[in-house]
């Protein structure tokens, strides 16, 4: 069994938790001024809203070009948001958008985004 | 300390409610985590990923888009270098994570916390932050809840169980799988606006996003949103924000400003001045 790419793993580490470290392991990242602080406050939601409309908004075509896409899948997030929002609850939520795609495909409304 | 200047602020929710929100949001990203990771074990194993290789990615890197995207790369012949380099580029985001929970972890011991850093995914960083806001305090349990029990666990599981055997289902993305990770997103940003100024942080942050994303590429487009999101954000005035609601409030400015030094920890709810 080939283990040849547990090296790329390891380096591929390397490439991704000083990321993740330096906020949590710098000193005075508490002590940072007011401004960094409240602009550090909205990243939650401004990155978690660009993961989200990204992944529905933009697929990559075979050539790697990214190309804007509209289909089922932003009624589904629509939806999620709505119940997330008014029933205060993730899984409601996230049961209904797998519902909404699951069944526009299967019904053959919907394509799946290449 | 802060001054009642008015709004009606969200009081802030006890440890133990949260804690109940928590597992319920937990449970969603685990069925996430299984999902992609299960997608992800199948395209690996399409690629010519061992088992060993394949769970290791899961374990060592614990980057899902970095994951699928080195599985594309090696599929297609590029070269180490650049596999490692766009891996850097696709995982810049956390760089945000870690600074916005840096200063509510700031009283954890450090080797516990290089630990939390491996396991700081999008996912843990939604679940942990939204938790620490609704208590107004850090609670660690939570971050280690969303970070291993809904998200490392489940996500290497499922690697393992896609790699082994995926080969038997075809399409996945079928069954809405691919709706997941989105959705799961998009709910937890819902509980993270509490007032004006993250509504416009989101909305730009979406924004930026899927134009720089259609400009560039999409890690290129996830990075700007959660720049520029913010920055743009802050163009509400404190005044309009409800950033000047009571202390003890998660619309507090003074809360936001040093988390978690003002809150009584107790498992009482409170909604009232705490300084």
């Amino acid at each position: 069994m080939s283990t040849q790419l547990v090296a790329l793993a390891v380096l591929m580490f390397f490439a991704t938790y000083p990321w993740r470290a330096v906020g949590l392991l710098a000193p005075g990242m508490d002590r940072l001024p007011r401004a960094a602080l409240d602009y550090l406050q909205l990243v939650g939601p401004a990155i978690l809203a660009a993961l989200a409309a990204v992944n529905v908004m933009v697929v990559v075509d075979d050539a790697g070009a990214p190309r804007f896409h509209i289909g089922v899948e932003w009624v589904a997030l629509i939806a999620c948001l709505a119940i997330v929002r008014w029933r205060r609850n993730l899984l409601y939520g996230l049961v209904a958008a797998i519902a909404i795609v699951a069944l526009t495909r299967a019904a053959g409304l919907a394509a799946i985004p290449t | 300390m802060a001054a009642d200047l008015g709004g009606q602020a969200e009081p802030l929710m006890s440890v133990a409610e949260s804690r109940r929100r928590l597992i319920v949001e937990s449970l969603g990203i685990a069925a996430s985590a299984m999902g992609f990771g299960f997608v992800y074990g199948l395209s690996a194993r399409e690629a010519g990923f061992s088992p060993i290789e394949a769970i290791a990615m899961s374990t060592i890197v614990f980057a899902g888009a970095a994951q699928f995207a080195a599985v594309g790369y090696v599929a297609g012949g590029l070269a180490w270098p650049g596999v490692v380099v766009l891996t850097a580029l696709l995982n810049a985001r956390h760089l945000l994570y870690s600074a916005a929970l840096g200063p509510w972890l700031r009283d954890v011991p450090r080797p516990r916390k290089a630990v939390m850093a491996h396991l700081l995914t999008d996912e843990a960083f939604a679940l942990a932050i939204g938790h620490f806001r609704r208590i107004g305090a850090t609670d660690e349990w939570g971050f280690w809840l969303g970070a291993v029990v809904s998200t490392f666990i489940p996500w290497n599981v499922a690697s393992l169980a896609g790699v082994l055997v995926g080969g038997s289902i075809p399409e996945p993305s079928r069954f809405g799988i691919d709706i997941i990770f989105p959705a799961a997103m998009i709910g937890l940003a819902v509980g993270l606006i509490t007032g004006r100024r993250e509504l416009l942080a989101a909305i730009a942050g979406a924004g930026v996003g899927v134009i720089a994303a259609l400009a560039t590429s999409p890690a290129i487009g996830i990075v700007a949103g959660g720049l520029l999101g913010p920055a743009i954000g802050l163009l509400v005035p404190a005044r309009v924000a409800r950033e000047t609601a009571p202390l003890g409030t998660p619309s507090s400015a003074e809360l936001y400003a040093r988390p978690g030094t003002h809150i009584v920890k107790d498992d009482t709810r409170s909604g009232t001045d705490a300084g």
